[in-house]
C-alpha cells in the first residue's frame, strides 16, 4: 500500500478509479479492460509529467518518502554476503550507522550506510538515521580496515543529519565527523558514494568524501534542511519551499554545480514505487565505477579525490 | 549612562569635527556577564576581557593579531578571487547584497584574515575568523582562504595557526558551502603531511559545518574561557530533547573536560603559551647520536632549556630566543657530552 504525498493527489485519483473498476467488474458483468487500459496510460503519463518536473520542495518529500528503499534494502538485494560489523572500539555500538564486510558483483568491500529504519520499532532502533559520534568512529574503523585490506569502501547516505543530542556533544560529534572526513582523504582504495535518499549536512559528508559521489534522481543533499534555513533566513519555517529551491539542493542542480558526479535515474513515479528495480540500477552504477576505478594505483586514486574536492566551488549554477 | 552617551559624547565630538571615526559608539561599555561598568579604553587594553569577571568578549581580528603575533607586526596575504554567488541565492534579501552590506561594513572581502609574522620569533602562519563578517560563516571564499593559509605554511614551512570564530557553513553557498569542510580538511591534513604543526585556536564561537572539520583536526586545541563550541546549536538540541540544557554547555571548559580541548588558555596570556609551544614543537632536541661512553661523567646528558620561568622580567620574550639560540649551538658540536 502506497501512501501518496500531497501533490500526488491526481494520481491517488485516478488509481483509486481503477481500483473501484476492478471491483465492479469482479461479478463479470461488465468488460472493463478498455477502461482500465486508459486510466493506467493517464496514471502512467501523469506520473511522468509530475515527476520529471518535481520542484524542490517536492523532491524533499520524495526522498525522505517513508517506502524509499533503506540501506538494509540495498544490502539484502545487492550484496552475495554481508558481515555486519559492530562498535567503535571506544564506547557503544550505534545502530544509525551500519556497516560492515561484503560481496558485492564477486568482489570484497566494505559497505556502510545511514539505516532509518522502516517501522516504528526498526526506526527507534536505528535512531531514524541519524548517526552519534560512535557511528562516525565506526566508519573511520571501517575505511582504515578496507585501507588495511585494499578493499574498495562503497557509503550509502540517507540521513536528516548528525543527531543533535546532548550526549553527543558531551562524546564529540564535531569530532567524530571531523575525523571521518579526514578519514575519507586518507584511505588509498577506491571508494564511492551513493546518495539514495537525504543527504543531511556533516552527517551526510562525513562518509561521502569519494572518488564518485552517485545520487539518485530525486534525492536531496543540502547544507541544512529547508526547514531550518527558512526559520533563520527567513524568520519562519513555513517559507521551507523556497529555501528548499534556493539552497539548490536537487541532483540535477548539484551535478551542474560539480558536487555529484552521476545522477542515477529512478524508475517512473519514484524509487518508493519500484524498490526492486531502483536498487538494481544503484547495483549496475556502483558496479560500473568499481570495475574503473579497481584498474588505478591507490595513490593516484587518493591525488585525484583531494583534488576534486578542492577544486570544487570554481562552477556556479 | 545615558547622559555620558547623550550629552558628553555629542560635545566631545563637536569639538573635535575631523576625528569623528576615531571616536567609539560608547564610552562605556557593559559586561554581558557580570553587568560592570567599563570605561572603553580600559577594556580595550584588557583585550576586552572583563576586569571583573574575566568574562571574554569578541575581539577584533586587527587586535586579536596584534595580540598573538611579535611586536603587533604582521602581514597579510591578498586571497584567491572566488565566485561570490554561485548559487544566485536570495532570501529576504538578495546575497550579493547582504556580501556588499558587510563589506562595507568591515572593509574585508569576507570573513577571513590570512597574516603571516613571528611568534616568539618563530614564523607562523595565521589563518583569523572574523565574526562580525555574516558571523564567520564558512563558504567558498573562507575555505579558500583555509587552502590558501595551508599553501603558505607548507611553502615557507612554517606551523599553521587557525583562530575560528563561526557559526558554521554559509547557508546561500549552499552545497557548496558543505564542500569547505572537506576543502579545508584536506588543505589542513596536506599541512600535517608536511610535518609541520597545526593549532587551533577556538574563539567564541565554534560551532556546525567549521568544527566539525578542520578545527577540531589540531594537532593541539587552545580555546579561550567560555568559547562556545559544539557542532548542534543549542537550540536545535533544546528542541530535540526537550529538556534544560546541562550547566556550562559547550563552553570550553566542558570541552576540556570531555577530552577535545587541551587547555583553556586566558586571553592575556595567549601571545606566551602559543610562543611556547611552537619553540618545543620546532625546536626539538637533535637526534640521539651514538657517541662514545665518556670516561668520567662530569655533566647530565640532558640539559633544559632553562630559566624561563622565573624569568617574568619585560625582555622575557628577547632572553628567551637567546636562551634557545645558545642551546642549539651547544647541541650543534660534534664533541660528545
Amino acid at each position: 500500500m502506497t501512501s501518496y504525498l500531497d501533490f500526488e493527489k491526481p494520481i491517488l485519483d485516478l488509481e483509486s478509479k481503477i481500483e473501484e473498476l476492478r471491483h465492479l467488474s469482479s461479478d463479470g458483468s461488465l468488460n472493463i479492460a478498455d477502461e482500465v487500459g486508459k486510466l493506467q496510460g493517464k496514471v502512467d503519463r501523469l506520473l511522468r509529467d509530475t515527476y520529471s518536473s518535481l520542484s524542490a520542495a517536492q523532491k524533499v518529500q520524495v526522498a525522505r518518502h517513508g517506502e524509499r528503499p533503506h540501506f538494509s534494502d540495498y544490502i539484502a538485494q545487492l550484496m552475495d554476503d554481508f558481515i555486519p560489523l559492530a562498535g567503535d572500539r571506544n564506547y557503544a555500538e550505534d545502530q544509525a550507522l551500519v556497516g560492515g564486510l561484503a560481496r558485492f558483483d564477486g568482489r570484497s568491500c566494505v559497505i556502510m550506510g545511514h539505516e532509518k529504519g522502516h517501522d516504528t520499532e526498526s526506526r527507534v532502533a536505528h535512531n531514524f538515521g541519524m548517526a552519534r559520534p560512535e557511528g562516525y568512529r565506526k566508519a573511520q574503523r571501517l575505511m582504515n580496515l578496507a585501507d588495511q585490506f585494499h578493499l574498495p569502501v562503497v557509503s550509502f547516505v540517507d540521513t536528516a543529519g548528525a543527531y543533535p543530542g546532548v550526549d553527543a556533544e558531551a562524546r564529540g560529534q564535531a569530532e567524530a565527523i571531523a575525523r571521518s572526513i579526514e578519514t575519507c582523504f586518507r584511505v588509498k582504495v577506491p571508494f564511492i558514494s551513493v546518495i539514495i535518499g537525504e543527504g543531511g549536512s556533516g552527517g551526510a559528508i562525513a562518509i561521502a568524501g569519494a572518488d564518485r559521489v552517485l545520487m539518485l534522481e530525486h534525492a536531496t543533499y543540502s547544507v541544512i534542511s529547508p526547514e531550518g534555513c527558512a526559520s533563520i533566513l527567513w524568520r519562519s519555517a513555513a517559507q521551507a519551499a523556497e529555501a528548499a529551491e534556493a539552497l539548490r539542493l536537487t541532483a540535477q542542480d548539484l551535478l551542474k554545480l560539480g558536487v555529484i558526479d552521476e545522477i542515477v535515474a529512478e524508475p517512473l513515479g519514484g524509487a518508493h514505487r519500484h524498490p526492486e528495480e531502483t536498487i538494481s540500477v544503484v547495483g549496475a552504477a556502483i558496479s560500473r565505477h568499481l570495475e574503473i576505478l579497481a584498474r588505478e594505483d591507490g595513490a593516484t586514486l587518493l591525488s585525484r579525490r583531494r583534488k576534486k574536492f578542492l577544486d570544487m566551488g570554481k562552477k556556479g549554477i | 549612562m545615558n547622559w555620558i552617551t547623550n550629552i558628553v559624547r555629542p560635545k566631545i565630538r563637536a569639538l573635535v569635527p575631523g576625528r569623528q571615526h576615531d571616536l567609539p559608539d560608547n564610552m562605556w561599555i557593559k559586561c554581558p556577564n557580570c553587568g560592570a561598568m567599563l570605561f572603553h579604553r580600559d577594556l580595550e587594553q584588557n583585550h576586552k576581557v572583563c576586569p571583573h569577571c574575566n568574562h571574554h568578549m569578541r575581539l577584533e581580528v586587527d587586535k586579536r593579531l596584534d595580540l598573538i603575533f611579535d611586536n603587533a607586526s604582521w602581514r597579510t596575504i591578498e586571497l584567491p578571487k572566488v565566485p561570490s554567488d554561485p548559487l544566485k541565492f536570495r532570501d529576504q534579501k538578495k546575497y550579493t547584497e547582504r556580501l556588499k552590506d558587510y563589506r562595507s561594513k568591515t572593509g574585508r572581502e569576507d570573513a577571513i584574515v590570512v597574516a603571516y609574522g613571528e611568534i616568539s620569533g618563530i614564523e607562523a602562519v595565521v589563518a583569523a575568523f572574523d565574526f562580525n563578517f555574516m558571523g564567520g560563516s564558512m563558504g567558498i571564499s573562507v575555505g579558500e582562504g583555509i587552502v590558501a593559509a595551508a599553501r603558505l605554511a607548507i611553502l615557507q614551512q612554517s606551523p599553521l595557526i587557525i583562530i575560528p570564530a563561526s557559526g558554521g557553513a554559509r547557508m546561500q553557498e549552499g552545497m557548496l558551502s558543505l564542500m569547505q569542510m572537506p576543502r579545508t580538511t584536506i588543505a589542513v591534513t596536506q599541512v600535517k603531511e608536511a610535518g609541520l604543526p597545526f593549532i587551533v585556536l577556538l574563539t567564541d564561537p565554534t560551532t556546525g559545518g567549521v568544527s566539525a572539520s578542520f578545527a577540531m583536526l589540531g594537532d593541539i586545541h587552545i580555546a579561550e574561557p567560555g568559547t562556545q563550541i559544539g557542532f548542534a546549536g543549542a537550540r536545535v538540541i533544546q528542541e530535540t530533547i526537550r529538556e534544560t540544557l546541562p550547566s556550562g554547555f559547550q563552553r570550553a571548559e566542558y570541552l576540556k573536560d570531555h577530552g577535545m580541548v587541551d587547555m583553556v588558555v586566558a586571553r592575556k596570556d595567549l601571545p606566551e603559551t602559543l610562543g611556547r609551544i611552537l619553540s618545543i614543537l620546532r625546536q626539538p632536541l637533535e637526534k640521539a647520536k651514538v657517541i662514545r661512553l665518556p670516561l668520567g661523567v662530569a655533566k647530565p646528558a640532558l640539559r633544559s632549556i632553562g630559566g624561563r620561568k622565573a624569568d617574568s622580567s619585560d625582555n622575557a620574550k628577547d632572553s628567551r630566543k637567546r636562551t634557545i639560540k645558545r642551546a642549539r649551538k651547544d647541541d650543534s658540536g660534534d664533541e660528545p657530552i
